[in-house]
């Protein structure tokens, strides 16, 4: 694992809305971020932050610039081919829980490894059982996922991020929703994502302490990267 | 793997929604318990209407029926004069009626034997019909008697769904017993061990014991009509045991009987009738009332169809957010196409189970139900087919509609852009 890979790349990314009027959201956005870097992007409402992230997770396809993961260039990829890229090597983690409320706790954290296929279902529960005591959250594994609390949902949220060992995790306001304490608790949580599995964390949020402890702070102003 | 990971997740998703899925299963298990009920009900009644036609009449009857000459003599004159030219002036007979010659097929012995040695004959039963007078007290009452081979007879025209009070073995094995049409032997009052006297129309006359009763339900048949033995009617008429009139035969195929009968009558110089020109309008009712029954199924499976399309689609607006957390983390438009095409067809498949049940108890219900009918006189209750293709057919209609009405909802769901609903929040 050298640092000098990026895991995610984007050149002159150019997006607009049609809807209700025509309007340009990023005018040409560069972007790099590295094999074991933790970066977060900043700015203003409206600035278009979200608009990127969602452009670089392979979600939204309706775009004009090129975009690369892992060294391969994913633009125009079939959607059936970029699903697989998510499910195996992007993780996600999203301001609300976002977790499916019918399912248990683990069944949430276990559904992309099952879905990938790779190991037994034995072997992929065993897994997320480990992510989530390292969230701290293993206790809940059992309850329904409507059935926690916001702060500990989160936890489940990124646990589920995990377990597919994904190159790089995405993360959308993920402290947005949570209060001081279990703010503290997830950014703590990605610091030593960071730190200790040298995975790749690309954070987009408002949250300044946050945005602090990360290891590089990209700001974004009217669609463009602010140098 | 993937397959049955899919297919879990319809079931957990399916399971929360227990309730309206249970309600879409019983739509469908009604819409196909009744399809399968009315179908055989309809199908019953069908076949016993049809049966009272159909079974009284041979595929093929051959008989030699009185009628004049076919060419005149004076025809004849006219005729060879227009060939030749002449006037003949030779003085011819018109008008020439048909000689006492006996209403018996020609050789009929022959024919039978003839006909039992063809692949295409099923069975044979000669008959002899004539017609005589019963002697009820001083007067005489007109009837018709038919010489039979009882066992024969009831093979090919089901001649025990008409009797009542004895066997078509009892009628075998008796030399001077008569099964009496119901209502011949009511109007001369007698039952059965009553003696009857019969009178042929050349005056000899005979004394028959009474064995038994024959309900057709067509009055003006029960109310000429006796039965005995081929032999015992041979007797009776004063005729040799070739004397048959008529050769009843049942074919193997039941649509080969207007060729069949028409090689016949060539090949064996008689008539010959098929069941086709004698009873070409059943065909058409049977139709109609399959059609009726077809078509109200059809409609209870679509009725049932709207059904699961609503609540799908119902859940698909509920679970927008599940379909956008899927597809983020990896399930693809396909996978979740799957995952709702499931749904459709978990309540379709136990919808369907749900239904043969229904179906399969109905049927047997209305198999219970009292009914007297006086045309078949062995019938107690309501004729029901319960024929397996019913519940086949209801299977897979039932798995045809809930696939249809899956499909829809399933390709909308599988076109939700996660990036609308994660955002819209």
């Amino acid at each position: 694992m050298s640092n000098g890979d990026p895991v995610i790349e984007a050149r002159g990314i150019i997006k607009w809305f049609r809807d209700p009027v025509d309007t340009q959201v990023l005018k040409g956005v560069d972007l790099k971020v590295m094999r074991g870097e933790y970066a977060s992007v900043m700015g203003k409402s409206g600035c278009g932050k979200s608009t990127l992230l969602y452009i670089l997770s392979t979600m939204d396809t309706d775009y004009t610039g090129d975009l690369f993961l892992d060294g391969e260039r994913i633009t125009g990829s079939p959607h059936e081919h970029l699903s697989r890229l998510r499910n195996e090597k992007i993780g996600f983690v999203f301001q609300f829980h976002y977790l499916i409320p019918e399912f248990t706790v683990l069944r949430n954290v276990m559904l992309p490894g099952l879905k990938r296929g790779l190991l037994t279902e034995h072997e992929v529960e065993e897994r997320a059982m480990d992510h989530l005591r390292t969230m701290g959250v293993d206790h809940q594994a059992r309850k329904r996922a409507n059935q926690i609390s916001g702060g500990e949902k989160q936890r489940v949220a990124i646990a589920r991020a995990l377990i597919n060992e994904p190159l790089i995790l995405m993360c959308d306001e993920p402290t947005g929703n949570l209060d001081s304490r279990n703010s503290a608790i997830v950014e703590d949580l990605f610091r030593r994502i960071a730190d200790e599995q040298r995975r790749s964390l690309l954070v987009v949020t408002h949250d300044d302490e946050l945005a602090a402890r990360t290891d590089r702070i990209i700001t974004m102003d009217d669609g463009r990267v602010v140098p | 793997m993937g397959d049955r990971l899919l297919l879990s997740i319809s079931a957990t998703l399916l399971r929360a929604r227990l309730r309206q899925s249970v309600v879409a299963a019983v739509g469908v298990a009604i819409s196909i318990g009744m399809y399968i009920a009315l179908s055989g009900f309809m199908n019953g009644l069908n076949g016993l209407l049809d049966g009272l036609i159909l079974n009284r009449t041979a595929h093929i009857r051959i008989y030699n029926e009185i009628r004049p000459a076919e060419r005149q003599p004076l025809e004849i004159k006219q005729l060879l004069e227009r060939a030749t030219g002449r006037d003949l002036t030779h003085p011819f007979i018109s008008r020439i009626k048909p000689k006492g010659e006996p209403a018996a097929v020609r050789n009929a012995l022959a024919i039978i034997d003839a006909l039992r040695k063809d692949p295409r004959v099923d069975g044979i039963a000669p008959k002899v019909s004539a017609q005589v007078f019963f002697n009820a007290g001083t007067i005489e009452v007109n009837g018709a008697i038919q010489g039979i081979e009882p066992l024969e007879e009831d093979r090919l025209l089901h001649f025990s769904d008409y009797l009542l009070g004895c066997t078509v073995a009892d009628l075998a094995g008796s030399s001077n017993g008569v099964v009496l049409g119901k209502g011949l032997a009511d109007n001369m009052r007698v039952g059965i061990g009553d003696a009857v006297q019969v009178s042929t129309i050349t005056g000899d006359r005979f004394t028959l014991k009474v064995i038994g009763f024959y309900q057709s339900g067509m009055a003006d048949f029960d109310n000429i009509t006796c039965f005995v033995t081929l032999t015992t009617a041979q007797n009776l008429l004063a005729q040799p045991r070739s004397w048959i009139t008529d050769v009843q035969v049942r074919l193997k195929d039941l649509d080969m009987a207007p060729a069949v009968a028409r090689e016949y009558a060539r090949r064996f110089d008689a008539d010959a009738q098929d069941i086709q020109t004698a009873n070409a309008q059943f065909e058409t009712g049977s139709g109609v009332r399959s059609l009726i029954s077809y078509v109200v199924s059809v409609v209870l499976l679509l009725v049932a169809g709207f059904g699961i399309y609503n609540i799908l689609n119902m859940m698909i607006y509920e679970k927008l957010d599940s379909i956008a957390i899927l597809k983020a983390t990896g399930f693809s438009g396909r996978d979740v196409r799957v995952i709702f095409i499931n749904l459709s067809m978990i309540i379709g498949v136990f919808g369907a189970i749900a239904g043969l049940l229904l179906g399969g108890l109905l049927a047997i219900g209305i198999d219970h139900i009292p009914f007297r009918f006086d045309a078949l006189p062995t019938i107690t209750t309501y004729p029901v087919d319960h024929n397996p293709r019913y519940y086949l057919i209801g299977v897979a209609f039932a798995l045809v509609t809930t696939f249809i009405a899956g499909l829809f909802p399933a390709r909308k769901a599988s076109r939700v852009d996660p990036v609308e609903i994660i955002r819209g929040k």
